[in-house]
């Protein structure tokens, strides 16, 4: 589903990524763990296709990008720190512009499915700018879910929440990716991601320097898995 | 020089013909979405109207606006009125997509990118269009002249045209700098003369009854700008927005 | 590093000795304008130093329309030196036009359309450099630079005739309804002659510093590159 391949993207000359390869089968839920700088950040937005590679390539289920990101952008869904939402539209205002955006089919009916999905359908004619952050962040899911893509990527969605709201949101995310798509999510959170997860790779200083499936680790392993990653590049 | 990537995203045009279907709906939603945020928070528009009444205000004070140098100098002073308090309302445009990070929620939509330049330049153009419709019986009324001819609101419609095309360009850049508010005047001026010249001088003909023929030339100026910016915008738009 | 090229030596060489040529011609071989005395000489290096001027602003465009369709850095060099080069020029076509307005039509400044359109050439100019400095990241940096380098350049043929449709319909005030209003006069041979010398000087001397200014920013980038090497 997704294949990159010596990916390498610089800043000016700073090297950010350095001859990165990834590669994700469909229905896998992935998270990639890695700390501050290492990349994380860039790497998920050259995949939602918002930034080009500078070497390498990339493909999402065989288009390439960024020459054939339209193509493939209908299947994508992002959620970033970031809401990406309008806070003077009600919450069924955003998800309608969103509609529009991508050609969603019978939009009404679609946006009461996702609100009641994530539990917002009680305060959908509430402004966003009224909203808690936890409550962004599930409107969020519902906006990156809303023209039913089959790739998600989620850019350290937990950020800014607290014990209730991360719960409510792992729930959410639980069921939105139990539908087989596929997820690539980066995260900070080595327990929250254990939850979900169903691989973890590490991004250490530009490359992935540790990839594992879930079933071959046990939750006590986990940190000291992520501790010789980082230090290996 | 090490050989970097080649910058457009060279999606054929063709993927999403202009003025299809999926298109003229992107283009709506975008244009709806600012109106409806602008029509509940009202920010930029007060900001605006406030503003370009200020400035009409110490322009009396300072031009000392009698009857007989009214008229050659009434066009001057809409349209400086018009420049500042539409640099506002381009700045706010963008301000509004980059704080939020929505413009990325834009770029990743499966639309063409002129969508998103051609809703924003049309949102712009409706809250310009509103200001002049405030600003012009506000100034009959003070300076007790009739601003409400045809030549003129034409006028004020294609020098609008004009002035957001290569404002929405050129905002949707400065917003992007450190310096974002103090940069656009700077860039936005000294390339928006021919509009605001060609504005003036026409609204000028049409305040004072001159022949059509001494006004053909600057109607016909301003629309030469207004086709050649829309054009260079829409080609040059996609390499401001995609990285 | 590299040091200067052989061919850039030799412009060098031919540039000196073009303008040496050029200033005696403009002092010695050219005649003395009837109407306007001595200082019309000005004249052939204010109107080279404007063609330069237009070169420079036509190279940042084209540098910039290059960058946009390769992403190569040296492009953009390219492109930030033109226009410094233009503004340096330019400031020199709007200072001696006004030199040689002033003991004329005794005035600094007439709102020449040429002159009028050279001085928000140079505002623009000056808004190229701003906007660069407003932005951290190099690779937008050279994109937005790019982008107002060619809407700045299309601008200007518009306020060139917006300017001069200005000055038809409603001409200036100040004396100007004398006939060497806009500047002109005949031109004897010898006048021909400096004057298209000094075009070609002068576009000579444009080449060997914007050469020069391209070397140097490519030698800036290197060090910038080195620089971080050493850190990471």
């Amino acid at each position: 589903m997704i294949e990159v391949r010596k990916l390498t993207k610089r800043f000016g000359h700073k090297t950010v990524l350095r001859g990165l390869d990834f590669h994700v089968e469909r229905g896998e839920f992935v998270a990639l763990l890695g700390p501050n700088g290492a990349g994380k950040t860039t790497f998920l937005r050259i995949l939602a296709s918002l930034t080009r590679p500078t070497l390498g390539e990339v493909r999402i289920a065989g288009y390439l990008l960024p020459s054939q990101a339209g193509a493939v952008r209908r299947r994508m869904g992002v959620v970033s720190h970031l809401p990406l939402l309008y806070g003077d539209l009600t919450a069924e205002e955003n998800l309608r512009f969103y509609g529009r955006m991508y050609g969603v089919p019978d939009l009404e009916s679609r946006i009461r499915q996702v609100l009641d999905l994530v539990g917002l359908a009680h305060r959908r004619r509430d402004l966003v700018r009224a909203y808690s952050r936890g409550m962004q962040q599930r409107l969020a899911i519902g906006r990156a879910v809303l023209h039913d893509p089959d790739i998600l990527f989620f850019d350290e969605p937990h950020t800014g929440l607290d014990q209730d709201a991360s719960q409510m949101l792992d729930t959410v995310l639980r069921e939105v990716a139990s539908q087989g798509r596929t997820v690539v999510m980066t995260s900070h959170d080595l327990v929250r991601s254990a939850g979900l997860a169903s691989r973890f790779d590490v991004l250490s200083r530009g490359v992935i320097t540790a990839s594992a499936r879930r079933e071959v680790m046990p939750m006590e392993d986990l940190l000291t898995f992520y501790r010789q990653a980082i230090q290996a590049a | 020089m090490k050989t970097d990537a080649p910058l457009a995203t060279a999606e054929p045009r063709a993927l999403q013909p202009p003025l299809s279907f999926a298109f003229l709906r992107a283009l709506w939603a975008v244009i709806w979405k600012d109106l409806a945020a602008e029509l509940r928070s009202r920010e930029l528009l007060s900001a605006m109207l406030v503003f370009a009444l200020l400035v009409i205000l110490i322009f009396n004070f300072a031009l000392e606006l009698d009857m007989r140098t009214r008229a050659t100098v009434t066009s001057g002073v809409l349209w400086v009125t018009f420049a500042f308090a539409g640099t506002l309302g381009l700045n706010r445009a963008w301000a509004m997509e980059k704080d939020r990070g929505c413009l990325d929620g834009l770029l990743l939509a499966p639309v063409d990118r002129s969508v998103i330049y051609f809703g924003k330049a049309i949102g712009n153009l409706v809250f310009m269009l509103v200001v002049a419709a405030i600003v012009l019986p506000v100034y009959s009324v003070l300076y007790n002249t009739n601003l409400f001819m045809p030549g003129l609101l034409l006028v004020i419609v294609l020098g609008s045209i004009g002035y957001v095309a290569v404002g929405t360009l050129l905002s949707s850049m400065a917003v992007q700098t450190r310096t974002r508010d103090v940069l656009l005047p700077i860039l936005l001026f000294p390339v928006a003369i021919p509009v605001l010249i060609a504005a003036v001088k026409s609204s000028g003909g049409f305040l004072q009854g001159l022949e059509m023929a001494e006004i053909w030339p600057w109607l016909n100026l301003l629309g030469a700008y207004d086709v050649i910016f829309i054009a260079v915008a829409f080609m040059v738009f996609d390499f401001v927005v995609e990285e | 590093m590299e040091s200067k090229p052989q061919l850039l030596k030799l412009l060098d060489g031919i540039t000196l000795v073009l303008f040496v040529v050029a200033t005696a011609m403009v002092f010695f071989y050219a005649p003395t304008e009837a109407v306007m005395g001595q200082v019309q000489r000005v004249f052939y290096f204010h109107v080279a130093a404007g063609w330069v001027g237009m070169l420079s602003f036509l190279t940042a465009a084209l540098a910039g329309i290059a960058y946009l369709r390769s992403g190569r850095r040296s492009w953009d060099i390219v492109g930030l030196s033109a226009v410094e080069v233009g503004i340096a020029f330019i400031f020199i076509n709007i200072v001696t036009g006004s030199i040689w307005a002033r003991p004329i039509w005794n005035t600094w400044w007439t709102w020449d359309p040429r002159l009028t359109t050279a001085t928000i050439m140079e505002l623009i100019y000056a808004a190229y450099l701003l906007l660069r400095q407003g932005i951290d990241d190099p690779d937008r940096r050279a994109r937005f630079g790019a982008v107002y380098a060619i809407v700045g350049f299309v601008s200007v043929p518009l306020t060139f005739f917006s300017a001069r449709l200005f000055r038809t319909i409603h001409p200036v005030v100040i004396g100007t309804n004398q006939p060497g209003a806009e500047g002109q006069f005949d031109m004897t041979p010898k006048m021909v002659q400096t004057f298209v010398f000094s075009l070609i000087t002068f576009t000579f001397i444009f080449a060997d510093i914007l050469w020069r200014r391209v070397r140097l920013g490519r030698l800036a980038e290197r060090v910038e590159q080195l620089k971080l090497e050493v850190v990471q």
